[in-house]
C-alpha cells in the first residue's frame, strides 16, 4: 500500500498522497480529524444546550429576559460567524486571565480551542433556539393547558410534555442546522485551532504536490462526518416516533 | 390568610360570586352566581358563545376574572397568593380535545401527574392507574398511544387522567363534542358512574338528555348571565324565560 502511494508520488506529481506513506503528515491528518470531531462534538452538545435554555427564557415572565435573548440572537444570526470567531478571539481573548505554569510562559486559561467552542457554539446555538422555539409554539395551547390543569409547574410542563413534542416538530431543521455547524468548524483554522483544515493547508504548504490529493481527503472526510451525524439523527428521530400521531 | 380550615361539608363545595370577566373590551361574564354542594351534579347549557367554558376554566384558574369570587372548599381561586398546585388537586378538568399527552401511552397518561405532581410511589401509582383504566372500562388499552385509541377511548383516558389526582371537583367542558355519536355513550356511561358514587361534576354540555338524566340542578346561560335554573324536571318543563324557552325549542 504505502509503496503504491509512493510510486504514484513519482509518476504523477500532482497526486502526491503523502500522508499514505509518511508518518509525521499521517500524524497531522489524524490529529485534525480528531480535533474536528472534538470540536463538533462540542459544539453540538453546547449549541443544543443554548437553544433549550434560550427557548425556555423566551417564554419567560420578565422583559428584561426576553429581550436579552433576543438581542443574543439577532446579534449572533445577523453577523458573519467568521467576524465572530475573530472578535471572540482577538479582541476578548485580551481580556482572558493568564496563568503563569513555570514563571515565564503566560497561558491564557480560554485557548483558540476553547474560544473557537464557545463562539461557534453561541453562533450555533442563536439559531437552536429560533428552531425550539417553532417546535413549541408548534405544540398545542390546549396540551399545556392540559398538563397545568393536573398541577405542573411550568418547568414540569416545559421539561415532560412542551419539549418532548417540540422536539419532534424541530428535529429536520436542527438537523439542517447541526449540519452547518460541522462544516462551520472549519472557520477556527482563522484563529489557528490544528483542526483537519488547518493541518491539511500546512501539509500542501509544505508539500504542493500533495494539494489536490490533500483537498480530495478534506471533502471525503467532511461527507462521511456529516454522514454519521445525519444517520444517527434519522435514528434518533426513528426512535422517537410515537404510534398513530402526526402522520 | 387560610380561608380554607374555615369549610365544611355542609357548605358549597364551589361557589361563585358575581363573577365577571372580559377578554379584552369583550365582556363574556357579567356577574354569574351560582353555589354546587358536595356530592352534587349541575350542567350549564345555553348558546355557544354564552361563556359556558369560559365560567368554568374559571374555577380552575385556567383563565382570571376581573371581578368577583369563586371559591374551592372556602378558598379563594383568584387570590394572587393561591397555591394553584393546592387548588388543582382539589379540581379535576376533562377537555373538549382531550387534550392526551400524544407521546405517553394510555397508562403513562394517567401515571404522570401523581409521580410528578405528587410525587407518589411508582409501584402504588401503576396499581391505581391501572385500577382507573378498568374503571373506564379500557382494560388491555394500557400500552396504546393516544393516537391509536378512538376519540371516545381517548376522553375516557382523559377522564382516568383528572381521576388518578383524586380530584373533590370535576370539571368537564363539552366532552363529548368532538365525538362520533356512536362514541358519545361509552363516555357519558363513564361520567354518570362517576355521579352516582357521588363525585362534585360541573359539567358544560349540548347533551340535554344528558343533563336531564344525571343533573341535580341545571343553569342555563346566555350572553354571559344565568338566565334561569332549576332542578331538571321542572327546568324542561316549566322553563319561564323566553330566552330559555327558545334555546329548548331550539334543541329539543
Amino acid at each position: 500500500m504505502e509503496e503504491f502511494f509512493r510510486q504514484l508520488a513519482d509518476e504523477a506529481p500532482r497526486w502526491n498522497f503523502i500522508w499514505m506513506y509518511e508518518e509525521r503528515q499521517q500524524g497531522k491528518i489524524l490529529s485534525g480529524i480528531w480535533m474536528t470531531i472534538k470540536l463538533s462534538i462540542a459544539c453540538v452538545i453546547f449549541s443544543v444546550v443554548i437553544g433549550v435554555i434560550g427557548a425556555w427564557l423566551q417564554g419567560a415572565q420578565s422583559r428584561i429576559l426576553r429581550a436579552i435573548v433576543q438581542g443574543y440572537i439577532q446579534f449572533f444570526r445577523n453577523t458573519p460567524p467568521f467576524v465572530q470567531l475573530l472578535f471572540f478571539y482577538f479582541a476578548l481573548g485580551q481580556f482572558t486571565p493568564t496563568y503563569s505554569p513555570d514563571g515565564w510562559l503566560e497561558v491564557p486559561v480560554i485557548t483558540n480551542v476553547g474560544w473557537a467552542i464557545i463562539s461557534l457554539s453561541f453562533f450555533a446555538g442563536a439559531f437552536n433556539v429560533e428552531i425550539f422555539r417553532a417546535g413549541i409554539e408548534a405544540v398545542p395551547e390546549s396540551t399545556v393547558e392540559a398538563s397545568e390543569s393536573l398541577g405542573f409547574s411550568r418547568l414540569q410542563t416545559y421539561r415532560y410534555v412542551v419539549l418532548p413534542l417540540a422536539f419532534r416538530v424541530c428535529l429536520p431543521a436542527l438537523n439542517n442546522n447541526l449540519v452547518n455547524l460541522v462544516k462551520t468548524t472549519t472557520q477556527a483554522f482563522a484563529i489557528a485551532v490544528p483542526e483537519l483544515l488547518y493541518q491539511s493547508v500546512t501539509i500542501w504548504n509544505d508539500f504542493p504536490s500533495a494539494q489536490n490529493p490533500t483537498m480530495l481527503l478534506l471533502f471525503t472526510v467532511y461527507i462521511l462526518l456529516v454522514a454519521v451525524l445525519v444517520f444517527g439523527m434519522h435514528r434518533w428521530e426513528r426512535s422517537m416516533r410515537i404510534p398513530g400521531y402526526g402522520q | 390568610m387560610n380561608l380554607e380550615t374555615a369549610w365544611t361539608p355542609d357548605q358549597p363545595i364551589v361557589s361563585l360570586k358575581d363573577v365577571h370577566k372580559s377578554f379584552g373590551n369583550l365582556e363574556v361574564l357579567k356577574g354569574v352566581s351560582l353555589d354546587v354542594m358536595k356530592g352534587e351534579v349541575i350542567c350549564i347549557i345555553g348558546p355557544s358563545g354564552s361563556g359556558k367554558s369560559t365560567l368554568i376554566r374559571c374555577v380552575n384558574a385556567l383563565n382570571d376574572i376581573q371581578a368577583g369570587s369563586i371559591t374551592v372548599e372556602g378558598q379563594e381561586v383568584h387570590d394572587p397568593n393561591l397555591d394553584k398546585l393546592e387548588l388543582r388537586k382539589k379540581v379535576g378538568m376533562v377537555f373538549q380535545q382531550y387534550n392526551l399527552f400524544p407521546h405517553k401511552t394510555a397508562l403513562e397518561n394517567v401515571m404522570m401527574a401523581p409521580l410528578l405532581v405528587l410525587k407518589q410511589d411508582k409501584a402504588k401509582v401503576e396499581e391505581r392507574a391501572r385500577a382507573l383504566m378498568a374503571k373506564v372500562r379500557l382494560q388491555g388499552k394500557e400500552d396504546s398511544y393516544p393516537g391509536e385509541l378512538s376519540g371516545g377511548q381517548q376522553q375516557r383516558v382523559a377522564i382516568a387522567r383528572s381521576l388518578a389526582m383524586n380530584p373533590d371537583v370535576m370539571l368537564f367542558d363539552e366532552v363529548t363534542a368532538a365525538l362520533d355519536p356512536e362514541t358519545v355513550k361509552e363516555v357519558l356511561v363513564t361520567i354518570k358512574d362517576l355521579a352516582q358514587e357521588g363525585m362534585t361534576c360541573i359539567l358544560v354540555t349540548h347533551e340535554m338528555g344528558f343533563a336531564r338524566e344525571i343533573a341535580d340542578h341545571i343553569y342555563f346561560t346566555d350572553r354571559g348571565v344565568i338566565v334561569e335554573h332549576g332542578p331538571p324536571a321542572t327546568f324542561f318543563k316549566e322553563a319561564k324565560d323566553p330566552r330559555t324557552q327558545e334555546f329548548l325549542s331550539q334543541i329539543l
